[in-house]
């Protein structure tokens, strides 16, 4: 029991510490990397190539003035920025980042807690964000912050619904909820990225709207609610906001790759997966675990900088109108698929099955886009009027 | 009557913007690509697209002659035409009746920098400068004096010539 005790502190430690120093990174890949789409080159003073700037903000929010509104309910106020900042961190728990680790003292798994329970924990969790976002507008009494918390409810509700259908797809393929035995399905078939592709473009929207991120970003959009729910926050409560989008993206890429591209799984070899467990596979699967993260969290800051914002009745339009129907049709012909093929003709998960699967997925995706863009397959707005 | 009116082109039917989306992502990625246009000012003052006009109107400076003495024979045309009454002169003469300036201060904080002083001036003594850095830790500091004009060394403006508007 204690050489648990002691792998699981361990563990905490550092990947609490990991996540921090990555959420830090983050905010100055964020800031470089939109310099570069503008032709600008960003903050670049502080240290080599600014890697210590987000040192120099910590700083800045530290020694900052912590200010209170007078009629702000003061407990719900402070509390608000430690709601949405320990659910953020909390969800990253349960997802294994590499292969197994061998100690003197026993295998130890890559993932903080393994539990068996575990996608349906970070359903849990990652709704309780929410009540850090409402609270902090309502406990602020400002008219701008409320209806920013108003908007963050209404739309993680709405978007966690479509989340965890898509996700259900998953499930039914890896016929477990462990993340663990997510990954070791996906290690002997394809990802599910081939056979659920439609599952991931579903997750991935719903991802975005859940994380508050542009094109969603409604709870915050600074042209008409100025800064939303954080409006009255300064210093350091407000920077735990920031760290906790920040968390929020990093889980929300981490359970991307877990879920539909084979987590610490390295594509085309059975070498990491398999035999024995080493340093050197465990040093190699993390790099390849931080390699798709790290593509994810580029397409969130990628598509952040490059479309607009949703106007509110868009959002809950797609969320409703499209998002959920689209979830609720595609796990029906998915779960028939599945069945057809794993009882009728008893095949059970592999490259087969995937890529039929896949096809099925094709089939789908090219009918979405028919219907979606009334028989102009991926066609511009302005290319037909009428 | 035909007033200009761009009419912009919309859909009458839904569409899902996914190809807008695609190209606009495209697009944005093949900028992080490209050439940088920031300037990185202290080190860099110029680049190859952009350098201070030759026509820009900073801080003063006093020419001298050979002799190392200010050009300026006091004659007072600058502070009579200056709008922000911001030159002090007070004049002085020697034995041999040539005239020079006791004391010339510019107050530089409450100059305007048209540029009149430089355009007014018959000995060609007082001019703007092509300079923009001047801070000081003192307000006082911007008070300067004829030692200090004198041992200013930016370019000078070269104003605005009305035969060559356009700078050519």
């Amino acid at each position: 029991m204690t050489p648990f005790l002691i792998a699981s502190a361990v563990k905490v430690f550092v990947v609490f510490n990991l996540i921090m120093v990555g959420v830090a990174l983050l905010t100055l890949a964020e800031r470089r990397i939109c310099a570069w789409m503008q032709d600008r080159l960003g903050p670049n003073r502080v240290g080599p190539q600014g890697l210590f700037q987000p040192a120099a903000d910590g700083l800045k929010n530290f020694l900052k003035e912590e200010t209170y509104p007078a009629q702000a309910d003061k407990t719900l106020f402070i509390l608000a920025p430690l709601i949405s900042f320990v659910p953020a961190l909390l969800t990253f728990a349960v997802i294994p980042f590499a292969a197994p680790l061998p100690t003197p003292w026993g295998v130890v798994p890559m993932v903080v807690a393994d539990l068996p329970v575990g996608f349906l924990y970070i359903l849990a969790i990652s709704s309780l964000g929410v009540y850090g976002i409402v609270l902090a507008g309502w406990s602020s009494n400002n008219k701008y912050a409320l209806l920013g918390g108003l908007r963050a409810s209404a739309q993680m509700i709405s978007y966690e619904i479509a989340l965890g259908m898509s996700t259900v797809a998953v499930l039914l393929l890896a016929g477990n909820v462990t993340l663990s035995q997510v990954i070791a399905q996906q290690q002997q078939g394809a990802w599910f990225v081939i056979s659920l592709t439609l599952a991931f473009l579903i997750f991935m929207i719903s991802a975005f709207a859940e994380t508050n991120r542009l094109p969603f970003d409604l709870p915050e959009a600074e042209a008409e609610l100025i800064a939303g729910y954080h409006i009255e926050y300064s210093a350091m409560k407000f920077s735990m906001f920031y760290i906790a989008e920040y968390s929020n993206m990093v889980t929300a890429s981490a359970l991307m790759a877990t879920l539909f591209f084979g987590g610490w799984d390295i594509p085309f070899t059975h070498w990491d997966d398999a035999g024995e467990p080493s340093v050197w596979k465990t040093l190699a699967t993390l790099v390849a675990f931080l390699a798709k993260t790290g593509f994810f969290l580029f397409t969130y800051i990628w598509i952040r900088w490059t479309l607009p914002r949703f106007r509110y009745d868009q959002l809950m339009a797609l969320g409703w109108k499209v998002l959920l129907p689209l979830a609720l049709v595609y796990l029906a012909v998915i779960a028939t698929a599945i069945w057809y093929l794993h009882e009728q003709l008893g095949w059970t998960y592999g490259t087969p099955m995937a890529l039929a699967l896949g096809g099925v997925n094709l089939v789908l995706l090219v009918i979405l886009l028919w219907g979606l863009d009334r028989g102009r397959i991926l066609s511009g707005s302005t290319a037909e009027v009428a | 009557m035909a007033i200009g009116i761009k009419v912009l082109k919309r859909p009458t039917r839904e569409t899902s913007y996914l190809r807008a989306t695609l190209k606009g992502m495209a697009l944005t990625f093949s900028h992080i690509l490209r050439p940088k246009v920031t300037m990185q000012y202290p080190e860099e003052k110029s680049s190859k697209d952009w350098t201070i006009s030759s026509r820009w109107r900073g801080t003063h400076r006093m020419l001298t002659d050979e002799q190392g003495r200010a050009k300026c024979v006091a004659c007072g045309l600058c502070p009579q035409i200056c709008p922000a009454n911001c030159i002090k002169l007070v004049p002085g003469e020697d034995e041999d009746g040539h005239r020079y300036p006791l004391i010339y201060e510019i107050d530089e904080f409450r100059c305007v920098f048209c540029g009149y002083c430089q355009e007014v001036c018959p000995e060609e003594a007082i001019h703007v400068g092509v300079h923009y850095e001047n801070s000081e830790y003192s307000r006082d500091r911007f008070v300067y004096d004829l030692e200090r004009l004198c041992a200013q060394t930016h370019p000078v403006s070269t104003l605005w010539d009305p035969s060559d508007p356009k700078g050519e």
